[in-house]
C-alpha cells in the first residue's frame, strides 16, 4: 500500500504543491498559529526577557529602568547556591524516580500479560485509576497519609513500635517519588500493555517449542520487542521528574523539609510571584527547559547508539 | 463528541471469552508463578487503593472525627450527607461553579486541540509541502518541552496583552496538543490509505471536505486519544491556573481544593472540605476513565509502536 504510494509521489508532489495550498492551509495553519502564539512565542518571550533586568534607580526615587544584562542573570541564577541546589535536588529525584517508574510500571504490564493473572481487566483498571486523580489532590491525599495525626499507616507502624517520618528532610524526596509513582506508574503500565499486546503471539509459540522458560522469553522476546516503548516512557518520566512543582507545593506547610526553592519551579514561580522578578523567573525557566533537553536528547542519544534507532 | 458510555460488564468480562491470544505461560503446570503472579497483583492493587479508601472513608466524618478515629474505618456518626451539604454550601456554592470550570477548560480546550491536532497531523502525513519536515520537527521538540516551562513566561506575555485573570487565559493555551499532532500523523500515514483520498478526489470531493468526513471518520481512534489525553492533562493542570487566575470565580476545581487547604488553620471545617471535595473530584475523573478505558487503548498502540 504504501509502496505504491510511494513510487507515484514525486508526480503527485509537485501537482499537489500547487494545488493544495488552500486545504493546507486550513488544516495546517490553525494548529500553526496557536503553537507559535501559546508556545513558541512564550519561550522566546522569555530568553528575551532573561537577558534583561528592571533596576531601581539609585535612591530609589525615580521610576525603575529596563537595561540589558546579556548573559547576567544567567550568571547570577547559576551562582545562587538555592537555585543550583533546587537543580541538583531534581536531578537525584529523577535517579530515583525513573529507575522506580520504568521498573514497577514494566513489572505490572508483564504481570497483567503473563497469562497467570486472574481478572487482569479489573487489575487493570484499579492501577490506572490514580491518574485521573490531580496531582494537587493525589498530593493532598497522601500529605494526609504523611502526618501522624490522620495516618492510619503511620499510627499503625507506631503501634508495632516503628516510628516512620515521611516528611523529615532526609525522607521528603522519597515521599514526593512515592506520590508521583503512585499517580503515573498506571498510566506508564497501560502504555507498555498496548505496546505488550501488539506482539504476535506465534512469536511466544515458537520460543516455547524451542524450549524456552518464561524468564528467557521475557529477556530474549519481549524485553527486546518493548524497547522503544520502554524508551518513550523513559524520556516522559525524566522530563516530568524535573519540572517537579505541585507536589512540594502542597506538601510545604506540613514540614518544614521543603523550602521555597525546593525544586527549579518552585524557586521560578516564587521569584517571580513572590520576588516580583520576572527577569530571574525567566532565566531559571529557561535553565531548567534547557536541563531537560539536555537530559531527555542525551538519553535518546544514549539508547539509539547503542542498539538499532528506539524512537 | 465523547459520550460516557461505559461498559462495566464488558470491562470486567473473563479474558478468555475476549482475548483469543493463547496466554504466555505454560498450561497445566503448577509452578511458582500460578501463585506468586496474583499475589503480587492483589498487593500492587493495595497499594493504589490505600488512598481512595482514605478518602473515600474520611468524606463520611466530622473534622473531629478526622483526627479522632481510625483512617481506615467509619467513625460512629458518619455525616456523608452533612459534609456533601456542606461542599456544594460552602462560599456560594463555589465548588460546582469549580466543578463547572473545570469542566469547561477541559471539554472546550480538549476539543478545540483535538481538531487542531487532527488537522495538522493529518495534513503532516498526507501532503508533501515546503518547511514540512521542519514544522515536524518543531512540535516533537515541544513534545519534549516541559508544560511548566511555558507557563510562567506565557504569563508575562498574555500579561503584556492584558489577557491573563480571564478564562481565555486558561483555555486558549489548553488548545495546542503537540504530542495531538504526533499521534495524529503517525496514525493518518497509516490508518488512512492515499487510495482511498484519491478515489474521494475522482468523485469531485474537495480536500477539506475528504478531511473533515472521511479522513476524520479513520482516524477517529487516535482523535479520541487525543481528546482523553488533552482532557486529563488540562483537568489536572495547576500551574497555569495557578499563574493567570486571580477571581476564585474562575478558578477550576484544583485550584479551588488548594485555596480551601490554605484556610484550614483558620477553621477546621475546611478539612472537611478538603477531603470531601478531594473525594469527589477524584471519584468523578475515575469513573470517566473507568469508563473510557477502552478508548485509551487503540491510538496508545499506534503511538507506541509505530514510531
Amino acid at each position: 500500500m504504501t509502496t505504491t504510494a510511494r513510487t507515484a509521489a514525486p508526480a503527485a508532489a509537485r501537482r499537489s504543491r500547487t494545488r493544495h495550498r488552500g486545504p493546507l492551509a486550513v488544516l495546517v495553519l490553525p494548529f500553526t498559529l496557536f503553537f507559535v502564539a501559546f508556545f513558541v512565542a512564550p519561550i522566546v518571550y522569555a530568553v528575551v526577557q532573561s537577558l534583561f533586568a528592571v533596576r531601581s534607580s539609585g535612591l530609589g526615587l525615580g521610576p525603575p529602568t529596563r537595561s540589558f544584562v546579556g548573559l547576567g542573570n544567567y550568571l547570577q541564577v547559576l551562582s545562587s547556591g538555592d537555585f543550583v541546589a533546587s537543580l541538583g535536588r531534581v536531578l537525584v529525584f529523577s535517579a530515583i524516580e525513573v529507575p522506580l517508574m520504568v521498573g514497577v510500571s514494566l513489572t505490572l504490564a508483564l504481570l497483567l500479560e503473563s497469562g497467570r493473572a486472574r481478572w487482569p481487566r479489573l487489575f487493570r483498571a484499579v492501577f490506572f485509576l490514580p491518574y485521573g486523580v490531580p496531582g494537587v489532590v493525589a498530593s493532598l491525599l497522601w500529605g494526609f497519609l504523611y502526618v501522624p495525626s490522620t495516618s492510619p499507616i503511620l499510627q499503625g507502624l507506631d503501634r508495632l513500635g516503628l516510628t516512620v517520618t515521611p516528611l523529615a528532610s532526609g525522607s521528603v524526596l522519597l515521599s514526593i517519588a512515592n506520590i508521583a509513582l503512585w499517580s503515573f506508574a498506571g498510566y506508564n503500565m497501560l502504555i507498555l500493555v498496548a505496546s505488550l499486546q501488539s506482539i504476535s503471539g506465534d512469536l511466544y509459540e515458537a520460543a516455547r517449542l524451542d524450549g524456552a522458560g518464561d524468564l528467557a522469553i521475557i529477556r530474549h522476546i519481549t524485553l527486546p520487542l518493548l524497547r522503544p516503548t520502554v524508551v518513550l516512557v523513559t524520556v516522559f518520566t525524566i522530563i516530568g521528574t524535573l519540572q517537579l512543582f505541585v507536589e512540594p507545593l502542597v506538601l510545604r506547610p506540613l514540614t518544614s523539609a521543603i523550602s521555597s526553592t525546593f525544586t527549579p519551579n518552585l524557586a521560578a514561580y516564587n521569584a517571580a510571584f513572590a520576588g516580583n522578578d520576572s527577569n530571574t523567573a525567566a532565566a531559571m525557566a529557561v535553565v531548567l527547559a534547557l536541563v531537560a533537553f539536555v537530559f531527555s536528547f542525551g538519553f535518546l542519544r544514549l539508547v539509539n547508539r547503542k542498539g538499532n534507532r528506539a524512537w | 463528541m465523547v459520550t460516557a458510555a461505559p461498559a462495566p460488564d464488558r470491562a470486567l468480562a473473563p479474558r478468555a471469552l475476549r482475548r483469543p491470544r493463547p496466554p504466555a505461560g505454560p498450561r497445566g503446570r503448577p509452578s511458582v508463578g500460578r501463585v506468586l503472579v496474583p499475589l503480587a497483583l492483589v498487593v500492587a492493587a493495595i497499594y493504589f487503593l490505600v488512598p481512595v479508601a482514605w478518602v473515600l472513608l474520611s468524606s463520611t466524618k466530622s473534622a473531629g472525627d478526622l483526627f479522632g478515629t481510625s483512617g481506615f474505618w467509619l467513625s460512629d456518626s458518619p455525616q456523608l450527607g452533612e459534609n456533601l451539604r456542606l461542599l456544594f454550601t460552602q462560599d456560594g456554592n463555589a465548588f460546582g461553579r469549580w466543578l463547572l470550570n473545570s469542566l469547561l477548560y477541559a471539554g472546550v480546550g480538549a476539543l478545540a486541540a483535538t481538531f487542531l491536532a487532527g488537522g495538522a497531523g493529518y495534513a503532516l502525513a498526507k501532503y508533501p509541502f515546503r518547511g514540512r519536515e521542519a514544522l515536524f520537527g518543531l512540535v516533537l521538540g515541544g513534545v519534549l518541552v516541559p508544560p511548566t516551562v511555558v507557563a510562567l513566561p506565557m504569563y508575562f506575555l498574555l500579561n503584556t496583552v492584558g489577557l491573563t485573570g480571564s478564562v481565555w487565559s486558561v483555555l486558549l493555551p489548553g488548545m495546542v496538543s503537540p504530542f495531538g499532532v504526533y499521534l495524529a500523523r503517525i496514525y493518518a500515514s497509516s490508518g488512512v490509505p492515499d487510495e482511498i483520498i484519491e478515489a474521494a478526489r475522482l468523485d469531485g470531493a474537495g480536500d477539506v471536505r475528504i478531511a473533515l468526513t472521511i479522513a476524520a471518520r479513520m482516524m477517529t481512534p487516535a482523535l479520541v486519544t487525543v481528546f482523553l489525553f488533552q482532557f486529563v492533562a488540562i483537568w489536572n493542570n495547576y500551574l497555569l491556573p495557578l499563574v493567570m487566575l486571580s477571581d476564585p470565580t474562575r478558578f477550576p476545581v484544583t485550584l479551588g481544593l488548594t485555596l480551601w487547604n490554605s484556610q484550614t488553620q483558620r477553621d477546621p471545617v475546611f478539612y472537611q472540605l478538603v477531603v470531601t471535595g478531594s473525594a469527589v473530584s477524584a471519584v468523578l475523573l475515575a469513573g470517566v476513565m473507568l469508563g473510557l478505558q477502552r478508548f485509551w487503548r487503540a491510538g496508545l498502540t499506534a503511538g507506541a509502536t509505530k514510531g
